[in-house]
């Protein structure tokens, strides 16, 4: 039944939105106040580049402000306008319009919320009419609205969290000039996004896929005058088509296999495709090049360097977009397509390794990092990495459970660093925070909540996604058992930076110059979206109590639907059974998980409390060590010298020899040689009897000796 | 007389006029051509309308005896629009209005003869894709030729004699092996009308096939152009002036593979179908190719014109596949290169007459200066880019399906070009738009003007339509193209059946139920 038209309008109500917001700022309406000369600039995020680049930690400080800043205000023509007079009319408007449309929009998800849990029994989903995209003899593209279970669930925290964001950021982008051009771009994302959750065809989920993609790009570019938020921006671009090549071919395999790129029927009938052997091949083939687009997306091990260089954008970008929403939507594929991805054992365990490979990676990373916003950002790379170990560990209700308490958390800690920024006057690096607790206390608080989530620490909400992830990938036994071991050692070293974060930023001595820079607490605008957060994330556990709490798993019991396709596939790998932690094996893991959360969080804590002196041993002391882990692993290093310097000169080498020297030259050739055979033989004809008479003679001969000898 | 025959020859009418105005009267001269094009634009939407996609075959037929000679076949002036030429009218039409307006920033010298070679240049055009006798399509074919040659040569940059010689030598040596091969045809068939010969000359023996698909292939090839015969089109660009540039990549090298389609894949299937692979070889080396070659450019124009060549492939590789998605994403794809690309030289044809350089180094922070072109300009670059919602995706993807379907490696490599061709895209757009401001050159830019902006609206208005909503656009010829992938899978099954040389009626009519029909006796 498809008849829900009104589903159009979630994802509908944030275009408009951004198509207004847009509007004004084409018009130029939000520049219509009084004129203000010379004012300081509007605020940013500086400082955010060549952070964490390891062993160029010593000039860290000369990233900083005054260089960065004077180009900041120029931004756009309107310059300084409305820097210091506060928001105009214009501005006002475009905010308003864009929280109203994310204000509906999530009315609207949780109206499907509850229509979805109204349904009767054996419906569960809703489809709106569907949209007739592409049609040519023997390929169809119709794309409807679906909100089922887990659209519903990913419907929820878009709007949920993106609104909580959007408010925040009318306090947060305040000062910027491009004030309405950040909320159509921000409105224009989470269209993108709703599109891609909600898309009934892996067509129309690609809208949305590369969607987010764009609105990724021109956001990590918003402050392009800077130079490297442009080339920042880029980066994330290329290197998520580089994700997005490999899905485009395995869109074209589904294509060969099912006839149809319909999301559901594709789930729906991998078993009858499987029963026919030959195409076990091309099942597993599609389902890897799903993945590579995922791994791009989701900032996955080898292409995850973008989302640390994405931090270039205004923080409250890098908490909507590359912490609670678009980089989840690699996991959102793959539960999707969960039967696709359950039919070969050999997938699942490629999908774990890279995650947890990621999560290793990214945690490592983030430990030695100065600036908030990377620890953040290597952070979230970390936590996906743990979100696909779960999807590859068949616990896909634990990587969706883990997604819904990351947007809480992350997005949580994100604008909780975008607050110590702005109070800190666009200050990132921590070695120059310190002591901040009094000055921004309810930052503070929330922050902490944030962290003890992050972290694990026992009953806050990541703890037990993180856990059950965890017990999942245990029970699976065999390699998955190694994959535990390094998922324990992530969790070690997550609750270690976390809290040192934490030290660094609120606690100690304040390392700043208190004569120019002031820190204070950020209006309510920004500081009540903290707090909502903070108590979701205290409280998002009771999503997902674990079984041995004798309470149903809310989340798992509300996806059944969605999951019992793979989950009867990936049975079918074990016998029948799904791979299932004991209630004992639960106990002792909760335990092990929550005493490694402690210990390490109050390691980090402890050792950082003073001040920055253990960072300042490390680097003089373990100079490589440092240097290695702060530029991640010297894996974007790789790139460029191995992939981005020999492509650059292949395709100088390919201008200038083959194409000018080798086939232009060709071209150039004949047509020299065309000239000199007609000068050569032009000698020929010089003008002169003599020669002609020669000619002659010699040609009566030739002739007189053809006829003798025939 | 008929509407296609007003529209061919409306410009030509425009042409007359501004020959009679005087040579000062540079403003009269300007609004007839821009009177005349709006005038052409009017009367191709109608014929896009009064299009029916249920009729087969050639419409809004017009058909006038031309002349014979001695007991030759009887040539026709005969003018028609079916599924493979409606879009390209229509492309055209629309097309030439925004170029005519284009000329008023950069066309100071001259104007009247300027205008005079452009209309000549639309009714070649038109013609080329209206005709319906071979005799009239070479005719039409030369005429489009000769006014590039004097657009480039008289307004066109430093080395434009060396670009006009070149492209002018090159295109015309194509020609004149196409003009074999058409003599061959009238002699062989004794009549030059295009859907008669399509309908006999696929019962050719294949060898006798393969000759002729080669001639016209190769005059094609140039004019598309095919990698390698590529290397005139960067010069021709380069040296072209803006109108120029829009009209040879919008419209002048659809030519090329509309006659690709027309004559070598619909008149020949059993060589096409033969030579496919070779051509989706050069396809796809061509996406590439042209990417890597865009890529080491530093001349923002002559790194439109190497994105050409890759574009190109595309459609190269897309319509070799002979499959129904091949064949709509190829066809489609002319269409969103000529709105892309042609965008995409307005917009450096734009900032090159603020500036008067094209170097990227030269450029940065433009964004700054002039917001309102950075937007467009963005917009060309994600059209270009094949985002998805945008007029490109649609033709890439079905391209590339139909590809995937025919050679997976091809495809794979065609894929490739997504990547290649973001980077080069977002490279240049950033060191145009982005990053700081610091020569004064550039921060003294002044934004678009009103009539800029007017010319470029039309184009995103299309790019957006056909990206959200592609299936009336591919509705229109979905019918011819499902002919023609028809015969090719008959000559496949036909060749693949027999093994040699073909000597029975490969062809079917244009009635699809013969067709089946002799597919299913086939197939038995």
């Amino acid at each position: 039944m498809a008849d829900q038209l009104w589903l159009w309008a979630i994802p509908g109500l944030p275009l408009l939105g951004s198509a207004l917001c847009g509007l004004i700022y084409f018009l130029g309406l939000e520049r219509r106040t009084a004129p203000s000369v010379g004012a300081h600039g509007a605020h940013g995020d500086s400082g955010a580049h060549g952070a964490g680049h390891g062993a160029a930690h010593q000039d860290h400080g000369a990233h900083g402000a005054p260089a960065v800043h004077g180009a900041h205000g120029t931004h756009g023509d309107e310059g300084d306008a409305a820097a210091h007079h506060g928001p105009s009319a214009g501005a006002r408007l475009a905010s308003l319009l864009a929280c109203g449309a994310m204000a509906v929009a999530f009315a609207l998800a949780i109206k499907g919320f509850l229509d979805l849990r109204a349904l009767p029994l054996g419906r569960t989903a809703l489809e709106s009419p569907a949209w007739h995209w592409i049609r040519v003899t023997g390929f169809e593209v119709d794309i409807s609205m679906v909100l089922d279970r887990l659209s519903a669930v990913m419907c929820l925290v878009i709007t949920g969290v993106g609104f909580l964001i959007h408010v925040y950021s009318v306090g947060y982008m305040k000062h910027d000039a491009g004030f309405a051009k950040f909320f159509a771009y921000l409105n224009l994302f989470v269209f993108a996004m709703l599109m891609l959750v909600l898309s009934s065809s892996l067509l129309g989920l690609f809208i949305g896929w590369e969607g987010v993609g764009l609105c990724s790009y021109l956001l990590i570019g918003f402050w392009y005058a800077k130079g490297w938020p442009a080339e920042a921006a880029q980066k994330a671009f290329v290197m998520n088509r580089i994700g997005d090549a490999s899905f485009l071919v395995g869109s074209f395999l589904l294509v060969q296999l099912f006839g149809t790129l319909d999301l559901s029927d594709i789930a729906g009938r991998v078993r009858e495709v499987l029963a026919d052997g030959s195409n076990r091949g091309q099942l597993i083939l599609a389902a890897l090049l799903l993945f590579g687009g995922c791994c791009g997306k989701s900032a996955q091990f080898p292409l995850f360097t973008w989302l640390p260089d994405a931090m270039a954008g205004p923080t409250p970008v890098s908490a909507l977009i590359h912490a609670a929403t678009m980089v989840t939507a690699g996991i959102y594929l793959v539960v999707r397509l969960n039967p696709l991805f359950a039919v070969s054992e050999t997938v699942m365990l490629v999908i774990a390794i890279v995650g947890a490979l990621t999560a290793f990676i990214g945690a490592t990373t983030a430990l030695v990092q100065r600036d908030i916003k990377k620890v953040l950002a290597y952070s979230t790379v970390s936590q996906l990495g743990y979100m696909f170990l779960g999807l590859g560990s068949g616990a896909f209700a634990s990587a969706i459970f883990h997604l819904v308490t990351h947007a809480f958390f992350k997005g949580l800690l994100f604008l909780g660093a975008g607050s110590v920024i702005h109070g800190m006057h666009d200050e990132q690096d921590m070695h120059k925070m310190g002591g901040l607790k009094s000055k921004m206390p309810r930052t503070f608080l929330t922050f902490l909540c944030g962290a003890a989530a992050l972290s694990g620490l026992p009953l806050m909400s990541g703890f037990f996604s993180k856990d059950e992830i965890l017990a999942f990938t245990f029970a699976n036994g065999g390699v998955y058992y190694a994959l535990w071991g390094l998922g324990l050692v992530t969790a070690a070293v997550t609750a270690f930076y976390t809290w040192r974060m934490v030290a660094l930023t609120f606690f100690g001595e304040p390392r700043y110059d208190a004569k120019h820079v002031h820190p204070h607490e950020s209006p309510a605008v920004m500081t009540v979206p903290l707090m909502v957060l903070a108590v979701l994330s205290v409280l998002g556990g009771v999503l997902g109590l674990p079984p041995v709490f004798q309470v149903t798993h809310a989340l798992e019991h509300w996806l059944e639907p969605v999951l019992e396709p793979g989950r009867a596939i990936l049975a079918g790998h074990h016998d029948g059974h799904l791979p299932h932690p004991s209630h004992l094996t639960e106990w002792v893991l909760l335990g092990v998980g929550s005493a490694v959360a402690l210990f390490f969080a109050h390691r980090g804590f402890h050792a950082y409390k003073a001040g920055i002196q253990k960072d300042t041993d490390r680097e003089r002391n373990r100079p490589a060590l440092a240097g290695f882990l702060g530029d991640a692993w010297r894996i974007d290093t790789t790139y460029a010298e191995k992939i981005v310097q020999p492509l650059k000169l292949l395709s100088f080498v390919t201008y200038v020899v083959i194409d000018q020297f080798g086939i232009d030259g060709a071209v150039n050739g004949t047509g020299a040689l065309a000239r000199a055979t007609g000068g050569a033989l032009r000698t020929l004809t010089d003008g002169r009897i003599k020669t002609y008479a020669i000619w002659i003679g010699l040609g009566a001969t030739g002739i007189v000796f053809l006829w003798m000898w025939s | 007389m008929d509407l296609l025959t007003w529209l061919t020859f409306l410009p030509l009418l425009g042409a007359a006029l501004v020959l009679l105005t005087p040579r000062a009267a540079e403003g009269a001269q300007r609004m007839i051509a821009l009177g005349a094009t709006l005038a052409a634009a009017v009367l191709g939407v109608l014929a896009y309308q009064r299009f029916d996609v249920a009729t087969l075959g050639a419409q809004q037929v017009v058909q006038i005896p031309w002349f014979q000679w001695r007991d030759g076949p009887a040539i026709q002036f005969k003018l028609g629009v079916d599924g493979l030429s409606l879009l390209m009218v229509a492309l055209t039409a629309l097309l030439m209005p925004i170029v005519i307006l284009s000329t008023w920033g950069h066309v100071e010298k001259r104007v009247k003869e300027f205008m005079v070679w452009m209309l000549v240049m639309e009714t070649g055009m038109l013609g080329v894709f209206l005709s319906l006798d071979l005799v009239l399509f070479y005719f039409f074919w030369e005429v489009s030729l000769i006014p590039l040659y004097f657009l480039v040569g008289i307004w066109g940059g430093e080395r434009r004699i060396y670009a006009t010689i070149k492209f002018f030598l090159y295109t015309l040596a194509g020609s004149l092996v196409m003009l074999v091969a058409v003599i061959a045809m009238l002699y062989r068939f004794n009549t030059s009308d295009i859907a008669a010969l399509t309908d006999q000359a696929s019962s050719l023996p294949l060898s006798t096939q393969g000759y002729l698909f080669g001639a016209f292939a190769l005059a094609f090839a140039i004019k598309v152009p095919v990698m390698p015969f590529h290397t005139w089109l960067a010069d021709a660009h380069t040296e072209a002036p803006t109108s120029g540039s829009v009209v040879l990549a919008g419209v002048l090298l659809k030519m090329g593979t509309y006659g690709l389609l027309r004559f070598c894949i619909a008149m020949f299937p059993g060589a096409a179908v033969q030579w496919a692979p070779l051509f989706m070889v050069l396809g796809a080396a061509g996406i590439v190719y042209g990417a890597f070659l865009a890529m080491a450019q530093n001349d923002l124009k002559r790194l439109v014109a190497c994105s050409s060549v890759s574009h190109l492939g595309y459609v190269i590789l897309g319509m070799f596949a002979l499959s129904s998605a091949g064949l709509q994403g190829g066809m489609l794809q002319m269409v969103n290169h000529g709105l892309s690309t042609g965008m995409l030289f307005l917009l450096v044809g734009m900032i090159y007459e603020r500036r008067h350089t094209r170097a990227l180094d030269e450029f940065g922070g433009v964004a700054q200066s002039m917001p309102l072109f950075a937007i467009f300009l963005v917009i060309a670059v994600l059209s270009s880019a094949a985002l998805p919602g945008l007029n490109g995706f649609i033709g890439e993807y079905l391209i590339l399906k139909g590809a995937f379907d025919a050679q997976r490696v091809l495809a794979v490599v065609g894929v490739l070009g997504v990547i290649f061709g973001s980077v080069y895209l977002l490279v240049a757009t950033r060191r145009v738009l982005f990053g700081p401001l610091t020569k004064r050159e550039n921060k003294e830019l002044r934004d678009l003007s009103p009539r800029e902006i007017a010319t470029l609206v039309p184009i995103v208005v299309f790019i957006v339509w056909i990206g959200v909503s592609p299936t009336p656009f591919l509705a229109k010829s979905q019918p011819a193209i499902d002919v023609i992938v028809r015969r090719c899978e008959a000559a496949r099954t036909f060749t693949a059946g027999l093994e040699r040389p073909a000597a029975g009626p490969l062809g079917q009519s244009l009635d699809p139920r013969a067709a089946s029909a002799v597919q299913n006796a086939q197939q038995r």
